[in-house]
């Protein structure tokens, strides 16, 4: 049963991800939409961004130091280690967990709440593929903001690591910097762009599915959100898995 | 000119038209009524193609729209306006935007001819001075006028409103009842409103299609309604106590 149902909502995401991969109708308004989810999903969600992964950074040299400090260890593996976790997960995967809850939720409570007060009936009526409409532009912003939300989490930890060196004098910057420069690879910070550039598809596209697929009313729309959320972040794992044994190896 | 010819539908095992056939001329208001659940929002959705019957034909000036493919089916849509229950006004948009918002997508008029449309549309409803405000900030029969410039700014054929009353009281139903009957006659549109609104029923009824447990029970206009001897319109008629006296003082 549960198989056959999810046989069924997964065809039915295929053919909704068809119709929204359409040529747009104007590429005026298509232009227009995707600048202003661009502000809405992406320029909004730098502030979060921004202070997540300051504090994240700034605790992950902390438990580094604390945890890891022994006269054997060298004192940049501190550093060292900051990056490495910043770099490979937390600001692709886990930032992009964060915004499964922000972004994907937002979408899924405003695609749905569209659908419920016949507002994308009235696109169809009017001639408009809806899908393409709505969820394309959320797709393109997401995808095209995503590598500086990326850039813009590792910078924000690195910041931390130094601002808890600076302020409790745990490591003092040269150790810290020793350990963020040791074998630096170029690749990691593409390795960290291109997994957050599939998790900013699931997330958009996901989250699109279960707001343009509400029947209902207000309650539906809430549940149909919390369930996004719990499946953008599932698949957000899952896809992990895969990217990373795909592009480290 | 819409025809309907033997549309059937049935969800599951249910069977909610049988059998439908029916004919809306153009310059004329048709008013499809009945009670809840009598399959009149189903009809309309079947007419203007959200939802597809079993059974049966939908031609546009003898156009079929059910054998249309997706594309000739989209190009049909841009000759339709429809007024929803809601208003379904965007809300990201405001009042203007709405209005501009088929031309912006559809017209290949530029953008000064554009905004003179929808500035002509929204005079035509008595609405030019709400233009910059968001839906939020507009009353429901507000709403329903700025939904009706919408419908109208890309010049339709063919206009469908449902429940356009709903949630109105009577003065404003009154109005949006008079804005849709005199769209209609002054670009000869052929237009279907679903209501139970009775007071639509006596002012805008040029031809009334009664259904009743899936079927057409009565078909007429607003002189004829209150002299049917048909028990079903008549229960569905006066089930309102301010009519069953008006009708017995006459």
């Amino acid at each position: 049963m549960f198989i056959a149902k999810s046989i069924k909502t997964f065809g039915s995401y295929l053919l909704l991800m068809r119709r929204v991969f359409a040529r747009p109708e104007s590429g005026r308004i298509f232009m227009r939409q995707t600048m202003r989810e661009i502000f809405q999903l992406g320029i909004d969600s730098i502030p979060i961004v921004l202070l997540i992964s300051f504090f994240i950074g700034a605790v992950i040299c902390i438990q580094m130091k604390l945890n890891i400090e022994n006269a054997w260890m060298p004192k940049f593996v501190v550093g060292y280690a900051t990056r490495e976790i910043m770099l490979l997960e937390f600001s692709s995967s886990i930032m992009c967990l964060i915004l499964a809850g922000k972004v994907g939720s937002n979408i899924t409570s405003e695609i749905g709440t569209m659908r419920v007060t016949q507002q994308i009936d009235a696109l169809e009526i009017m001639g408009v593929n809806s899908a393409n409409f709505l969820i394309m532009p959320k797709v393109t912003a997401l995808i095209a903001m995503i590598p500086i939300l990326v850039i813009f989490s590792i910078v924000a930890g690195i910041v931390g690591a130094y601002a808890i060196g600076f302020f409790t004098g745990i490591m003092t910057p040269d150790d810290l910097t020793c350990g963020l420069q040791y074998e630096f690879q170029q690749w990691y910070i593409w390795c960290s762009i291109i997994k957050a550039i599939f998790f900013a598809y699931i997330i958009t596209s996901v989250a699109s599915f279960y707001g343009y697929t509400v029947e209902g009313g207000s309650i539906e729309v809430g549940k149909a959100s919390t369930d996004s959320v719990v499946s953008c972040s599932a698949l957000i794992l899952f896809a992990d898995i895969v990217l990373t044994q795909l592009l480290m190896q | 000119m819409i025809e309907i010819q033997n549309i059937h539908k049935q969800f599951g095992t249910q069977t909610v038209l049988n059998n439908i056939s029916a004919t809306f001329e153009e310059g004329q208001t048709s008013l499809i009524i009945g009670q809840s659940g009598a399959g009149k929002t189903v009809l309309l959705k079947c007419i203007v193609g959200l939802l597809d019957p079993e059974k049966g034909k939908v031609l546009y000036d003898g156009r079929n729209a059910l054998t249309f493919n997706k594309k000739e089916r989209h190009l049909l849509r841009r000759e339709m306006g429809m007024l929803f229950q809601s208003a379904a006004l965007f809300d990201s948009m405001s009042v203007l935007e709405n209005v501009m918002f088929p031309l912006d997508m559809f017209s290949t008029k530029t953008y000064n001819e554009r905004l003179k449309r929808a500035r002509f549309c929204l005079e035509r409803v008595n609405l030019l001075d709400a233009q910059d405000k968001s839906p939020e900030e507009l009353s429901g029969g507000m709403q329903k006028r700025a939904a009706i410039a919408r419908a109208i700014a890309l010049e339709p054929r063919y206009l469908f409103c449902d429940e356009p009353n709903s949630g109105l009281d009577p003065k404003t139903s009154l109005i949006i009842d008079e804005l849709i009957h005199g769209i209609t006659k002054e670009y000869n549109i052929t237009t279907i409103v679903n209501t139970h609104d009775m007071n639509s029923v006596m002012n805008i009824g040029d031809h009334i299609l009664f259904l009743a447990g899936g079927e057409i029970s009565w078909e007429g206009n607003k002189d004829d309604i209150l002299h049917t001897d048909n028990k079903l319109l008549n229960d569905f008629l006066f089930s309102s106590e301010i009519l069953r006296r008006v009708a017995g003082e006459k």
